[in-house]
């Protein structure tokens, strides 16, 4: 009797202990469309109401987009996608610093495009995937107020972490895919430092260039 | 009529002369007719800056927006039927159909094309054209091309640039100064469509001219393979190989293996449509081009 009641007892724990530290596990383990929508609706409803943002607040918006979008981002495997056979040549410092500049010109470039978010909303495309695909491309279109929708696509992967987003898609050109060769040719010329300078140096000419608003 | 025509077609033999002649010697494999490229990117940069983007910009703030929208309606409209004949050129059909509906709702109902009213009655606007109907059928879009005023191109759509221009309604208006307004009206329109994307192109390319060229090749290339209806032709090959699997089942009087590969009973059977199953969710773009429906890649077990 003792040693069965001691055995379920422990069996009990152990069930219970081990679905502790499981279930936190599955429930960050958020599904990448649902992680996407999330992100996109949050984002664009902040810009929408926000008339600082609209009116062009940089800051506002630079920090819109670390909170809200960065973390989702995974900067240092969109950097190794774009420097390609480039990556494993580069230092550890090397690799850190690109990944650094490259994040930093992201956040720019996304900071430009929410500011001119207006009446735009977005629709998602149904989400099929094979079970267990480490990387998955979730779908959506930008209704614009004129013209054709743009179509807008995130390729995300899976790390401990959760789904990052390693790639977006606008109106069919994949941004690592654009960004390749400018890196390639860039580093043919001057080494992977003169690409991590180039990068630098953008950076800190947007950083003392204010947002526009657009002219609507 | 036959002028526009000539000239397109000068145009093209002149610069395929000139490429020919002039250097093709350059390091970048993708981009043999770079020197000529950056030459033609600057000239174009340079009209863009000294007259296009300030007439757009100023056209955007001074006309008043239902009268922007009206003529981007315009435009937009006349351009339908020609994707309309290149979408039946595709065998695509239902798109060819839907294309025409849209000429024919908006030039009547929606008066001579300023109302869009096809858009919210649901048919879509695609953007079909010789070059991509010569890329549907398995043309090579050739080296990256930038044209003089035109913008950017490939060698296949350049070729196919008088059958486009023919295509285009406009240029069959007479009298010619008419015509010609309404050309360099149209194309302050398109400027001032994509004026805030420009700006913010300056921001985020390192250099302008890789940056467009890239963007532009995988633009086109997406166009050529329809890579935004990716998704929904593979549902379509999904559900006829879900009847297909019906049928089987049913013949057979078993129940086959689920879709994903768990190596279940029935696995002759089952096989084939795992193998076809998992619809593909990869950017088209990186697969081999096929005019086909999207070749759908193995469930990765």
């Amino acid at each position: 009797m003792k040693p069965i009641a001691q055995l379920i007892a422990t069996a009990a724990v152990a069930a219970f202990s081990t679905s502790i530290l499981v279930a936190p596990a599955y429930a960050a383990a958020e599904a990448p469309d649902v992680l996407v929508k999330r992100i996109s609706n949050d984002v664009i409803d902040t810009v929408k109401s926000d008339k600082d943002i609209q009116a062009g607040n940089s800051k506002k918006i630079i920090d819109l987009v670390n909170s809200k979008i960065l973390p989702y981002v995974d900067a240092e495997k969109m950097t190794q996608l774009a420097a390609g056979r480039f990556w494993r040549q580069a230092s550890a410092e090397q690799q850190k610093a690109l990944s650094e500049e490259f994040r930093t010109l992201l956040v720019y470039t996304y900071s430009g495009a929410l500011s001119q978010i207006r009446n735009e909303t977005v629709d998602f495309k149904p989400f099929r995937t094979a079970a267990g695909d480490p990387e998955v491309v979730v779908q959506s279109q930008v209704n614009m107020t004129r013209g054709e929708p743009i179509q807008l696509d995130y390729r995300l992967s899976q790390t401990p972490q959760g789904w990052k987003i390693i790639d977006i898609n606008v109106l069919g050109a994949w941004l690592v895919e654009t960004y390749k060769s400018t890196f390639a040719s860039e580093i043919g010329k001057n080494g992977v430092d003169g690409l991590i300078k180039k990068l630098h140096d953008r950076n800190q000419q947007l950083a003392n260039k204010p947002l526009k608003a657009p002219q609507k | 009529m036959m002028n526009r025509h000539a000239r397109a077609l000068g145009l093209a033999a002149a610069l395929g002369a000139s490429l020919t002649l002039g250097g093709c010697a350059t390091n970048n494999p993708k981009d043999p007719f770079e020197k000529f490229n950056r030459t033609m990117f600057s000239f174009n940069d340079k009209v863009d800056q000294v007259a296009l983007k300030p007439a757009a910009t100023a056209y955007k703030k001074v006309t008043p927006g239902f009268v922007q929208t009206g003529v981007n309606n315009f435009f937009g409209n006349l351009s339908d039927l020609w994707s309309s004949v290149n979408q039946f050129a595709q065998l695509k059909g239902q798109d060819g159909l839907n294309d025409f509906m849209r000429f024919a709702v908006n030039s009547t109902l929606g008066l001579g094309g300023v109302l869009d009213i096809a858009t919210p009655a649901g048919m879509r606007k695609h953007n079909e054209d010789l070059g991509q109907t010569l890329g549907y059928w398995g043309v090579p879009s050739g080296p990256y091309l930038m044209l003089p005023l035109l913008g950017p191109s490939t060698v296949r759509d350049t070729a196919a640039l008088p059958g486009d221009s023919w295509g285009d309604g406009w240029m069959h208006l007479y009298p010619v100064n008419d015509r010609n307004t309404g050309i360099v009206l149209r194309a302050v329109d398109q400027r001032a469509s994509v004026l805030d994307a420009s700006n913010l192109l300056e921001d985020a390319a390192l250099d302008r001219y890789e940056f467009i060229r890239d963007g532009y090749l995988q633009r086109r290339n997406s166009k050529v393979l329809d890579t935004d209806k990716a998704q929904e032709r593979a549902e379509k090959v999904q559900k006829k190989v879900d009847q297909v699997q019906e049928k089987v089942e049913q013949r057979l009087g078993v129940k086959l293996a689920p879709r994903v590969d768990d190596g279940s009973a029935e696995p002759e059977t089952a096989a084939p449509a795992a193998g076809n199953a998992a619809p593909a969710t990869d950017s088209a773009p990186n697969n081999p081009p096929a005019p086909a429906p999207v070749s759908s890649e193995p469930a990765p077990k």
